[in-house]
This record gives structure tokens, sequence and C-alpha cells, in this order.
């Protein structure tokens, strides 16, 4: 944090400092004045009635309100989070190996699925289940659709990462599984896919975030969550505003722990694992979409590593931007990773690139044998 | 086969999808310029802005969409008196778009931040070497590259609000598709897969391109170091 606030401009000096302040204390009095507005505007909106009034908000405090409304609400929205989550993981896990497997057609048909579900809106497959369900006489329709219509767009959130995981491994971890004489899919379920899953975790609890905020999608198809129950609770005393402040404090307070857990998770877990572990995992939202890997682990790349372990290692094209996810495997390929083809003089050429320091253009292919380094190295000796 | 021309001929589905696109465009642009300025504030020396723009970046990003759009047609409009229009439909939109926009100018903040972390230290401190100021340095040097390193993430939000516009059923505008789908559901529930098939694949369309131009332009404009 103080390293990003400090490149930009010098440490002030007197004169900065009593210009700084200057500028602080308008900025603080702008704030008030905005605060003071709407406050007013509160107090007395046009026709209108006093909405900081404690006829108000009482009822949207009291103890009834939270024993019969907010923590059912909030019961519910867990609920459907909890299962939501574990229905995620499970179809992540399934999706993102299917997706890596050596069969071409399972590749290709989770791969299908796997895309779809990340571009069609959440809302959309839950109205979907929910009327089918409904229509098919399932009990608690709009339940079960919440769950679903979760479970596959983050299902397939966390197959991506699982995928992504597998592909910012060190290339070591299959070759020595090749060399104790695993197959690729005993390699890649015995050996990365549990390394991947620890990379992936800070990812995936940021991702749960997201589960706990779509929980309130169910509102629009009447599940009883805890923005549904507010705005019952609204209705009877005419105080929707009052009530929806205080679901949003409940929901806020609830994802920030979870934000707060995505945070501490990294420095946790980098000892567990070989892959490179996001420090600020951004999963990745759509088909098409480009940036897997976050540009802000790119600027931290120097940042020292507090348990050591295996420098990571980026692609030519990861420097200044990130779109290589849907081809990590050609870009491997490409640039002398990939273990399947370590001969190819396409190859050689690449590493070298690699191996002079600032990759500038095509001409420093011209570079003599003899200057090669050893292959693979850290392409990032800065 | 002919359902799928009956529904297409009876019900206005690229209508809806037009509606989602202006709300789309409307909320992104609102949303691109809170954005820049949220991230301005964010990097200033000025302590107290920095925590006014980290506190709406914090408080956006941790709260449900669906209770922001709930609120701005309960709480701000009928309880406020706060209103865009007298008709009710635009009312509505402008409504949605405000929500959409505040929601999303968080993470557009978010993005273009990430962006400026890509910028290598030195462009900083040989800004500041040459005597340029902060705002000389942000404006020049810094910003131009950030812009440059956070396409692919702006690409993202772009992707992410275009699917988020569908929250706007929640803000009461009944024209766009997932309240049409509701309804086209509730009268044909026979054809229910259909249906369905038809708005998914819909925004798949829309989707895909919309990911492939951003791969492109972000390896076109990637800053090369």
């Amino acid at each position: 944090m103080a390293s990003s606030q400090s490149i930009l401009f010098d440490q002030p000096g007197p004169r900065g400092k009593r210009l700084i302040n200057t500028l602080n204390l308008i900025a603080l009095v702008l704030v008030a004045l905005v605060v003071i507005a709407v406050l007013m505007r509160l107090h007395n909106p046009p026709d209108g009635e006093n909405q900081l009034d404690w006829q108000l908000w009482k009822p949207a405090l009291e103890s009834e309100a939270w024993t019969d409304f907010y923590l059912p609400g909030l019961w519910m929205t867990l609920k459907a989070t909890t299962v939501a989550v574990i229905g995620s993981v499970i179809f992540g896990l399934i999706f993102g190996i299917g997706r890596l497997l050596p069969n071409i057609i399972i590749r290709l048909v989770a791969g299908a699925i796997v895309e779809f579900c990340r571009a069609v809106p959440v809302l959309l497959m839950m109205i979907f289940f929910w009327r089918w369900f409904a229509f098919v006489g399932i009990e608690s329709a709009s339940y079960w659709a919440v769950v679903v219509g979760l479970v596959l767009y983050n299902g397939s959130v966390v197959a991506e990462l699982v995928r992504s995981g597998v592909g910012n491994l060190p290339n070591g971890q299959h070759e020595a599984s090749m060399a104790l004489g695993l197959t690729r899919t005993q390699s890649l379920i015995y050996i990365e896919v549990p390394q991947a899953i620890t990379a992936m975790l800070p990812a995936a609890v940021t991702q749960l975030v997201v589960v706990l905020k779509d929980t309130a999608l169910g509102s629009i198809i009447m599940y009883t969550d805890l923005l549904q129950e507010s705005r019952r609770l609204g209705s009877m005393y005419f105080n929707i505003l009052q009530t929806l402040v205080v679901a949003a404090i409940v929901y806020f307070f609830a994802c920030w722990l979870l934000s707060r857990l995505a945070e501490w998770l990294p420095s946790y877990l980098a000892k567990r694992t070989a892959a490179p572990i996001d420090t600020d995992a951004v999963a990745p939202i759509a088909a098409g979409d480009a940036s897997n890997i976050n540009q802000i682990a790119v600027a931290r790349e120097v940042e020292n590593r507090p348990f050591g372990g295996v420098p990571r290692q980026y692609h030519v094209h990861h420097r200044g931007s990130n779109a290589s996810i849907q081809h990590w495997r050609r870009t491997r390929y490409e640039q002398g990773y990939d273990e399947w083809h370590p001969r190819d003089p396409h190859n050689r050429n690449v590493i070298r690139m690699l191996s002079q320091k600032p990759v500038r253009s095509q001409d420093d292919k011209q570079i003599d044998d003899t200057t090669m380094n050893p292959p693979v190295g850290d392409p990032k000796v800065d | 086969m002919s359902s799928i021309h009956e529904l297409l001929t009876q019900y206005d589905v690229l209508g809806a999808f037009a509606v989602n696109i202006e709300l789309t465009v409307f909320a992104g642009l609102l949303a691109t310029v809170l954005g820049i300025i949220l991230v301005i504030m964010r990097i200033s020396p000025i302590s107290s802005l920095r925590a006014v723009a980290g506190g709406y970046v914090e408080l956006f990003k941790n709260m449900p969409l669906t209770i922001i759009m709930v609120f701005m047609v309960l709480g701000v409009y009928a309880q406020l008196k706060l209103s865009f229009s007298d008709n009710f439909d635009v009312n509505f939109f402008w409504l949605a778009v405000t929500g959409l926009g505040l929601y999303t100018a968080a993470f557009v903040c978010e993005a273009l931040r990430s962006g400026i972390n890509t910028v290598p230290l030195g462009q900083a401190e040989a800004a500041r070497a040459l005597g340029l100021g902060f705002t000389q340095t942000a404006r020049q040097i810094i910003l131009p590259q950030a812009f440059r390193g956070s396409v692919a993430p702006l690409g993202n939000t772009l992707i992410a609000l275009l699917k988020n516009s569908t929250v706007a059923a929640a803000a009461s505008v009944a024209t766009e598709t997932s309240s049409l789908m509701s309804e086209m559901i509730e009268f044909h529930a026979d054809a229910i897969v259909t249906i369905f098939l038809i708005f998914a694949i819909g925004y798949v369309i829309l989707i895909i391109p919309i990911g492939m131009i951003t791969t492109y332009l972000s390896n076109k404009l990637a800053v090369r170091r």
C-alpha cells in the first residue's frame, strides 16, 4: 500500500505538507457538505415524510424485526450460499479436470458447458430454473433455482480457476510425475490439480463474496432471503428505505468479512504449493475473457516471497498484457515451456528470446547459440 | 421450428436486448467518468480524498447489486421522491442506469488501479526526476500507460456490466430481457427450454465478440517493456 502511494509523488516538504493540509481541509468540508445535503434531503424530502423520524427507524431496528425478519432471511441467504458453494466446487472440479483430460471429446464437451454457463447472466438461469422447477412440481422451487443458478455460474468460474491453476504450475511438477511413470491423467489428478487447488483458493474465496452477493438475486424470484424479508418488513410499516439500509449493512458486513479472509489467505497458503498464488485474484468472468492472471501480480513480481519457493515464470506477453488465458497451452508451447515438444526448433528461438533480458524485437533471435542461458530460466531476472 | 418463429414475431426479443444494451452503454459511460475520478482521488497525495474513494470502492464492492437496484426504486424514488421523469418507464430506466453506474464505477476504479500497478516504478521516478509534479506525472506519464494496461480488466468489467444489466428487472424496468423471458415463459410454459435458449444464445453472441475484441486490443495496446 505504502509503496503504491509514494511512487507518484515525492515525500512532501513543509510547503507541500501545508498545501496538502489545506486541500485536506477543503475536501473534508466538501464531504461534510455532501453528507449534510443528503441528511437534509432525508429530513425533508419534497412532499414526503421525514425519513430520519424515529417512528420509521424503530420498526426497522427493534428486536422483533431481527427475530422475525432479518435473521430468518439471513439464514436463508447463508443456507443458499453454503449449498451453492459446495455445489460449485464439485461442479468446478469435475469440469475443470474435464477440460484438461487427454480425451478430446470430454475436453470439448466440458469446455462448451463451462463457456456457456459463464456467458449467460445468472438471473436468466435462475428465472428459467424457477419456472421449470415450479412446472415440474418440485417443492421450494425458488430455493433450488437460486442454488442451481449459482452452482452453474460459479462452478464454471471455479473450473476456469482449476484450469489456469494447473496452467501456472512450474513444469517440473509435470515432468517429475512423467519421470515417475505416471500417466497424463494420473499426473493431473494426483500431482497437478491438488497444487492448483491451493493456488486458486484465494481467488475462490473472492468468488465466495460473489456467491453471497448473488443470492440477493433470489429475491427477484420470490426467494425469502435477507433482501426479500427486509422488503416485506418495510412494506408493513412503509419504511422500506430504512429496512433496506439495515439489510445493506448486514450484507456489507458479511461480504467484508469474506474479503478480509481472501486477503489473509494467500500469505498462509504460499508455502503449500509450487504454483504462484494470486493475491489479488480476479476470477475469469466470461467466454473470451482476457485477464485470468491479474496484472497486479505482475507489478508485484519483484516483491519478496515470504516463504521462498520457485520464482514465478511469466509469459512473454504477460508483460503489460494478460491476454493469454485461452491460449495458455499454446503459449507454453510457443515459449518453450511445453514438455510435449521440447525439441521444437521454434522453441529454442523463444528460449533464446527469453534469455535476452529486454525482449524488444524479433532481431533478438539472431543471437548466437553459445550465448544461450540454461533453457527455461527465470525470464524475469530484474 | 415454427414455435420459435411464432415466439419471435409475438414478442420483441430484439427490442429487449436493445434495452439491455442501452442500459449497458449509459451505465458504462457514467461508470467510466466516475471511475476515473475515483482512481485519481485514490492515487492523489491528499489523504482525505484517498479515504473517500477507498471507502466508496469498498462499499460498492461488498454490496449486492440487487439491493442497490431495489433501493433506487423503493428508497430513492418511492420514499425520497427523487425522479428523472414523469413517465414511469423512462424514470425507472434512468434509475436503473444510475444504480448500475454507481455500482460499476467501483469496479472500473479497481480495473484502472490494477492498470496503474502495471506501470513500472521507474516511469514515475523518471518523471519526478524531470521535475514533474503530481498532476503532470499522472496525466502525461502514468495514466496513458495505465489505460493501455487496463484494457483487459476493463473489458471484463464491461462484460460483467452487460450481464448485470438484467438485474434492472429489480428496478422495475419491464422491457429488458429477464423480464421479457419471465413473461414469455408464463404464457408459453411448454416452450420453456426454447425460450431460455433464445435468450442465453443471445447473450453468448453479445459477449463472445466483446471478449475477443478485448483480447485483441489488450495485446495490441500493451506497452512492450
